[in-house]
This record gives C-alpha cells, structure tokens and sequence, in this order.
C-alpha cells in the first residue's frame, strides 16, 4: 500500500495561508524587534555607533506600542548576552536619553529581574545584570551614589551571621566584577566610600577560609604559575586596576562616542537595594580556582598576553567564557563568535580551564574537543602550533596534574600523541604518571582504531607501554586445562549453547558442578557455588566474545541462568571476578559488560562498588577504566533516583489533576474510589522511591568506606616503614576520593551525619579526614 | 520573568534539526515520521568502512552519552559491514549532543555523518543496493578503499 504525499502539511484551519502575510501579527513584530536588538553589534557594513543610533530610533518610535515587549527583549539581552554588554548598556543609554520614563521604567524591571535571579538560584545570571546594573552609570542611566549605596549593601552581606561563607562570596564577586566597568566613574564620584568598600572588602577576604581550595586545583604545584582561588585573584586584579587609577583598556566602550548625547540625560536612582535573606532552599555558585597555564613568556612573538593580575586578563577570559556559554550549542555559529577572533592563548586557556574544571566542565567534554578541531580548521596559521605547544607543556607538567583532569585530558590524548618526543617516560618506573599517561592514551588511542595499528605505529623501544591484545582468555580451552575442576561441564556447556539450549537445559547441566565450598549440597542445589559461576561464565563469555553485540545476546539469552547464580552478594562479586578474568585485556569490554548487567539486575551497584576495591583489582585500581565504571555505576544509581521520583512527581500531579477535575465538576457522585488506583500507585512509587535512595546512600557508603579502609592500609603500612606517604599511587588515590565528594557534592550532602559520626571521625588519619573538610568547606 | 525568557538566536540549535532526508521506506505518513525522527534516540551513522567495529563505533559515540544499542548495517546478501550503522542512546538529549559534536568528525580517518532516525525496525539493518550493500555504494565511481573499492557498477564493467 503506497503512501499518499501530502500536498500540504500546514495546519492552517481556515484554509488561507496567505492571509497571515498580509497583516503583521504581533508574534512578528516581536520576532522582528528581538532579532533588531540581538543582531546590532554583529559584523555590519555600517559603524556600530551609527547602527546602535538607529536601533535606538526605531525603538523610541515603537514605545507606544509596545513598551512591554521592548522591555522583556532588553532584559534578557542583559541576562543573557553579557558578552555585548556594553553594547546593550549604550543602547539603552541613548533610549534614557530619550525617553527618561522609559529609563526608569527599565531600571524596575531590571532589579525585579535581579531579585528573582537570586530567588531561584540563577546566580551566574545574576552577575550579568549586576554588571550590567553598573554600567548604565557610565551611560548616565543610573546615578552613581545609588550604585555605590547598592553594592554598600552587597558588601555589608559579609556581616551577616550565621550564614554560608559561599553566599558572602557571591555578593563580594558581583561588586569586585563590576568594577573593571564602573570603577572609575564610582571612584570620581564617592571616592571615600569606594575606599571603605574596598577596605572591608580587604578584611573579608583575609579572614574567609579557604579549606576547599586543595580539592579544586588542577595542579598540585604552584610552579611555574600559581593556582589562585579565583576570590583571591580578582582581589589582586581590583587592587592593581585602581593602583593604575581605575584605566582600564580592553573593554568597548560605545557610550564614549555619545557622551554629548548621553550627559544631557537625565539618570536615575536605584531603588534600595536589600540583598533577599539566606534560606535553606539557596544554593550559592561553588567556588573556583583560577586556571593558569599560559603567561606572556609562553609567546614571544604573538601580542603580548596580560599579566595574571591584571584586569585586562579578567575581562578577557570573562567574556570568552560568556561567548563559549552562548555559542556551545549551534557549532553554525562558532566561526563568527568571538571565539575565531580571539588571539590563540587567552583563548586556549579559556578552553583549557573548561575542560580540566572540577568536578566537571561547564559543557560536555566533546564538545570542546570538536571546537578545538573547528578553531584549528579556522586558523589553520597559527592555532594548531599553539595548541601542540600547549599539549606538550601539559604533557611536561602531568607530575603534578589532578587525576581525574589528567584523565580528562581526552582531546590531547587523541591529537598529537606521537607527534614529540617521550622517551623520558620510558625510563620511569611505569606508575609513574608520565608512562601511566602514554599507556591510557596508547589504550585509549586502540579503543578508536585497532590493536595492530597501534603496535604499528608505536617505536619498538615503547612497546613497553603499548596495550595489550584485547583478546579474551578462556581457561578451559586448552586440552592442557583438562584437569581443572569443571572442564568437562564447561565442554558439555558449550556444546549445549551452539545447539541452542535452553535455559533449563544449562540449569541441567550445572547441577552436576560440585561446590568447592560445602561438604554436601543444599538440596535447593543453588546457593552460592563459585565453580559453577566461573564454568558458565567463562564458557558463555568465550562464546560470544566475537563481538559487544554477541556478548549481550548471550546476557539476554541466559539471564534467567545469571539471575540464579548471582542471586547472592557473594555470587554477584564472583560473576565481576570472572568477567575481568575473561576480559582484563580489554577494559573496554569489561566496562560494557557491567554496564549491562547493572541495567538488567544481575549485579547491583554496591555489588561493582565492592568488586572495584577488592583485592583481585588492586593491581588495576590506578587505571583509567576502573574509574570510568565506578563513575558510571554511580551515574547510573542517580539517574534511577531521579527517574523514580519524576514518576511519584507526575503521578501525584495526576492525582491532583483528577481532584482538580472533581472539584470543578462539582459531581459528589464520584468518589474517593476513583482516587484508589492513583494513590496505590502513589504508595508503591513512594516506596520505590525509598528504596532506591536507601540504595543509593549505601552505594557511596560503601565507596567512601573502601577508600578509607585502602588508604589507611597504605598510610600505616608508610609509618611503619618509615617510607613517604606521598606516592604515586596515593596521590592518585586520593584525588579520586576527592572527585566522587565533588562531583556528586548535592547527594553527598544529605548524608552528612552519617558521614561525620560513622565514617570520618575524628580518630581517622588527618590525611583522609583533610578529605572530608575540603568537602565540608565548599558550601559552608 | 526570569525563568522565562529566552532568546531566538540562543534557541538556534541547527545540528540537532532534521536534514532534508526522509527514509523512503518508512510505514507512516510524513506526519508520523517527523514526529518520531523529533523525538527519536536513534542516529543513523553514515560514511564508516566496512572495517570500522562495533567497539569503535561505541567509544566514539559513548562521548555523548550512554548508549543502548548498536545495530552494524550488513550486505544483505554477504551478510558482512557494509559501511553504516545505527546508534540508539538512552537519552533523547545524548542523541542531540552527538549530533551536534560527532557529527561530521573523523572515525577510522573518515569523516562520518549522524542523522537522525526514526527508530530501527527488524530489515534495516540491510543495504538497500542493489548488490546488497548501500545504494550510495552502487553507482559511485571513485576508488574508496575503506568501502570496497570501485562502485558495483564501476566493478561490472
């Protein structure tokens, strides 16, 4: 039966398609003034000034009608384009001009914006608009003394009791960060109350803790640039700007070519401004550590890049991060961005910073690396030489790199591999991180390509650190195995498989395994015997280990079979135990295997926990993928929280809905019966719900449990040999201790008194209760 | 106010929207496929060798997200790789996120194209050629030696 081509798919109901042309609905109108406003600044035959004149022309001319739409469009071009701030700021410098009641009239609308920001927890919105607050009074908009009596406020937060040291934070950075644009105007016009803010700015800084800053540096060493926390940086770049008189020389300033306009105009007073009360819903912005790896003497040649303190160096990577932040999506957009234009190590180190944030990038990590490829494709002259350089400085300083932005490091393993000279990893002792870092590359490199390539590719004097055959290995076949127990069952075994059996017959065939571990069977037959596991797990995995498609057919087709033998903590351990047997030459296998048999119950989250830090596993325990299974495991255990509640939320929403109906039908007929489904359902997901959050604590219990157990084992065993604690293997250790705190910091939250009174007391080691106080400390 | 606001050009999200293909194979109207193809886990990986693996293809396309199945395209008659496959993720948002970042880079050193698909269905996974591989495979005339050599046509004479 053919299918009909339909003629026309518009869903016009009065049939006239073309009535809509004639006349301009509103909806357009709107459309057509917010693409005026979002577009002026862009690339343009006509200078920037003379189109921001027009834009305010037609504008003024389209108050009357629509004043409101004008308004909302301003707005959020000020929430959400910050990197044309000052653009916009001139903008509606020159509508104030015009219009004083308008100016006003934006100025309410702006603080209602900004109130509600701080409301739901928009925070890093809420600095554009600050920003933006600021500089309308170097467009006249806003009298200067009612902008310093608003940040008087914001200071006089950090007086507060009582309250998270993050949210004094928050009000500091919003004032600190205008004043690249508005220092020098506040400063001429209230200079003895700038220097009062300044100074109790001062204080504030010198007495906040800074516990949590260990935990979010990306490298360990101060050498050869300082990993400052970003509070502390933004002081010193303040402190130099009005040592320099407030001169600040990056920032476009389009207001200047009208000040004669501008200075006629008259401005207005911010209404006061009080800060809204801390309550326990407010979640304030973590704080960060400035990144830094480049400084002017990494290019020579190039234009001169600022110093780390100055302000110019702030602004600049502040509006790179705006114009990564809204460009992200539409790859379209990437050439024309500022992004292109921007010299090559401001640049790279904006991105560099994204990548290696922690606990993670503010975007997909593959989105970065598909960036760099277009920005080389873009400046083909001058980026992709920056960017080896870069990638050997980084590979030169990998000593003291965090692991897990060691481990992140995803678009330098890919791009220039072999492209220097490595040979000092060779001489290492292999756990090393340089030889470590080469090895998960090399393996990482296989993953994307295929074994022999790489053997091909890799010198003969490195083949030391090239992976191995990702093959697996199946100890009942050879004839030589014949006398392990359970040979002949795992011959029977395969046999039965490539004929197809069923379930039944396997359950059949495995009776006859003994049990190594009890003298008499259970007349059930299925308690937790170790051989029978490792005889059909071996036996099924080797079956199908042509392909990951083949190896989950088998898990499929036999997981009535695994559900059994699994069925208990113990049988769960062993079937992770015999996988990583089979597989240990092909990580990814391994992590692709318990990632299906954690979605279809065979073993559970704790389970995988439990199976990552045993001994079995120790050796492999620094590698990368142990880390990209445990971090998937607890990925996954989140994601099955949130589904479940999402379910109780829309399920309690339809109940509601249904009383709705009711209430409004006014029908007394129908009763509470009809209620009785939904809130069986209700009751059963609530418990769900339970279950799974009882779950999903005890999955980081276990986690943090194990850490504790594996480095205080290390910690004793360094005492009593008199050997440093700080190895390799413990720097590593550590650090993944403090990515699982950071990462999933929210959900850690809720457990913090089992954490303080089971866990990390005060009896435990300092080095690991240090741990748990940086954690302590980001929020406080 | 806040939440609320949004802007055009902020929306514009242009790898993520649906190309101009359309499987003309598909059982539906035009209507029912758009809808599907809008909200569709499922990619269609295109432009792969015949020697490029499943594993390849999951490590590449396991940088977006997490991902439920992957189904290799055959020959329909040699029952072997034939140079596409589909990638179906978990999250509608995964999908999006490997359209608009894996999308038109390298696998295998050759640039390969995602699409979205409306969700595969037991026959697809066949080359539509008609020597059994893809149809793009039939009539070419250059020398592509990740896919087979010369086009089928170009291989008759």
């Amino acid at each position: 039966m053919s299918r009909r081509r339909h003629s026309d798919d518009s869903d016009d109901s009065d049939g006239q398609p073309h009535k809509r042309r004639r006349t301009s609905e509103p909806s357009e109108i709107e459309e057509r003034l917010e693409s005026l406003i979002c577009r002026v600044g862009e690339k343009s035959n006509s200078s920037l000034e003379s189109n921001l004149e027009g834009l305010a022309g037609v504008l003024e001319a389209d108050l009357p009608n629509y004043k409101s739409k004008i308004l909302r469009i301003l707005c959020t071009v000020a929430r959400l384009l910050p990197e044309k701030l000052t653009v916009y700021t001139t903008l509606v410098g020159l509508l104030n001009a015009r219009n004083y009641n308008f100016g006003g009239e934006f100025v309410e609308a702006m603080i209602r914006q900004l109130k509600e920001c701080l409301k739901v927890n928009m925070y890093n919105e809420a600095v554009h608009l600050v920003r933006f607050l600021s500089d309308l009074v170097n467009c006249h908009v806003i009298a200067a003394p009612s902008m310093v009596a608003m940040f008087e406020n914001f200071v006089s937060v950090t007086q507060e009791e009582d309250v998270p040291q993050v949210r004094c934070d928050w009000y500091m950075f919003a004032f600190l960060s205008s004043l690249p644009w508005v220092g020098k105007e506040l400063y001429e016009k209230k200079d003895a109350e700038m220097d009062r803010l300044l100074s109790q700015t001062e204080s504030y800084l010198k007495r906040r803790q800074k516990i949590h800053v260990p935990m979010l540096q990306v490298w360990t060493a101060d050498k050869p640039h300082p990993q400052e926390e970003y509070l502390d940086c933004l002081w010193s770049q303040i402190q130099k700007l009005k040592k320099d008189r407030w001169q600040e020389r990056h920032i476009l300033r389009p207001y200047l070519a009208f000040d004669s306009i501008l200075c006629e105009a008259l401005q207005h007073n911010l209404p006061p401004f009080t800060p809204p009360p801390h309550t326990e819903d407010s979640v304030y912005p973590m704080p960060r550590v400035i990144f830094r790896m480049f400084d002017y003497t990494d290019d020579p040649e190039g234009p001169v890049m600022p110093g780390s303190h100055s302000v110019e160096r702030f602004v600049i990577e502040e509006n790179l991060h705006c114009i990564i932040k809204s460009h992200w999506k539409e790859r379209k957009t990437w050439p024309t961005s500022g992004c292109a234009l921007i010299l090559c190590l401001p640049l790279l180190q904006v991105i560099f910073a994204e990548l290696f944030q922690l606990p993670s990038p503010p975007h997909i990590e593959v989105m970065y690396t598909t960036l760099l490829i277009e920005l080389c494709k873009l400046q083909p002259g001058s980026l992709p030489q920056v960017l080896a350089q870069a990638t050997e400085m980084l590979y030169m300083r990998l000593d003291t790199m965090n692991t897990t932005c060691v481990d992140r490091n995803s678009f330098t393993k890919n791009y220039c591999i072999l492209s220097f000279d490595r040979s000092d990893c060779l001489t290492q002792d292999l756990e090393k991180p340089k030889p470590k870092f080469v090895r998960e590359v090399l393996e990482k490199c296989m993953r994307l390509s295929y074994h022999q390539r790489i053997i091909d590719i890799v010198p003969a004097s490195f083949s030391v650190l090239s992976p191995a055959n990702p093959v697996c290995i199946y100890k009942y076949g050879d004839e030589s195995n014949r006398s392990l127990p359970g040979y002949t069952v795992a011959l029977c075994l395969t046999i039965a498989i490539k004929n197809k059996a069923s379930n039944d017959e396997i359950f059949s065939i495995l009776k006859d395994v003994p049990n190594p571990n009890q003298d008499d069977d259970d007349d059930e037959g299925f308690t937790f015997n170790p051989l029978k596991i490792e005889v059909f797990v071996q036996t099924l995995l080797h079956l199908a280990a042509k392909s990951f498609s083949h190896s989950f057919s088998a898990l499929a087709k036999f997981h009535e079979v695994f559900k059994t033998l699994a069925e208990s903590d113990e049988g769960k351990l062993h079937v992770l135990r015999v996988v990583y047997e089979v597989w240990k030459n092909h990580p990814q296998m391994i992590a692709v295997l318990v990632d299906k048999m954690i979605r279809t119950q065979i073993v559970d989250c704790a389970a995988v926990a439990n199976w990552i830090f045993s001994s079995e596993l120790a050796h492999d325990f620094t590698r990368f993928y142990i880390w990209e299974i445990l971090h998937s495991t607890i990925r996954k255990m989140n994601k099955h929280v949130l589904k479940i509640h999402k379910e109780l939320e829309e399920t309690k929403a339809r109940l509601a809905r249904q009383h709705k109906r009711r209430d409004s039908d006014d029908d007394d007929r129908s009763s509470d019966r009809e209620d009785g489904p939904l809130e069986e359902q209700i009751e059963r997901l609530q418990e769900k719900v339970e279950s799974a959050q009882s779950e999903q604590k005890n999955l980081f219990l276990v986690i943090f449990q194990r850490f504790i157990m594996l480095l205080t084992e290390h910690l004793v065993r360094c005492e009593t040999g008199g050997i440093d604690v700080f190895t390799p293997w413990y720097k590593s250790c550590i650090e993944r201790l403090q990515q699982i705190f950071l990462q999933h910091h929210q959900i850690i939250q809720q457990y913090m008194v089992t954490l303080e009174n089971l866990l990390f007391t005060a009896e435990l080691d300092h080095h690991i209760l240090a741990v748990f106080q940086q954690f302590c400390a980001l929020q406080a | 106010m806040c939440s609320g606001g949004s802007l055009s050009i902020l929306r514009s999200d242009s790898y993520v929207d649906l190309s101009q293909y359309r499987d003309q194979h598909f059982r539906g109207t035009r209507y029912d496929q758009e809808r599907l193809l809008r909200k569709s886990c499922t990619l269609y990986v295109g432009n792969l060798s015949f020697y490029t693996t499943e594993e390849q293809i999951h490590e590449l396309f396991g940088k977006s997200g997490d991902i439920k199945k992957i189904i290799m395209g055959l020959d329909k008659v040699k029952k072997t790789a034939c140079g596409f496959c589909f990638v179906e993720y978990y999250a509608r948002g995964d999908a999006e996120n490997a359209m608009r970042y894996i999308n038109g880079t390298r696998l295998d050193d050759r640039i390969i194209r995602t699409d979205w698909d409306a969700g595969f269905k037991e026959g697809r996974q066949y080359g539509r050629g008609r020597s059994g591989g893809q149809v793009r495979d039939e009539y070419r005339q250059d020398y592509d030696a990740g896919r087979g050599g010369y086009g089928k046509t170009v291989q008759c004479q």
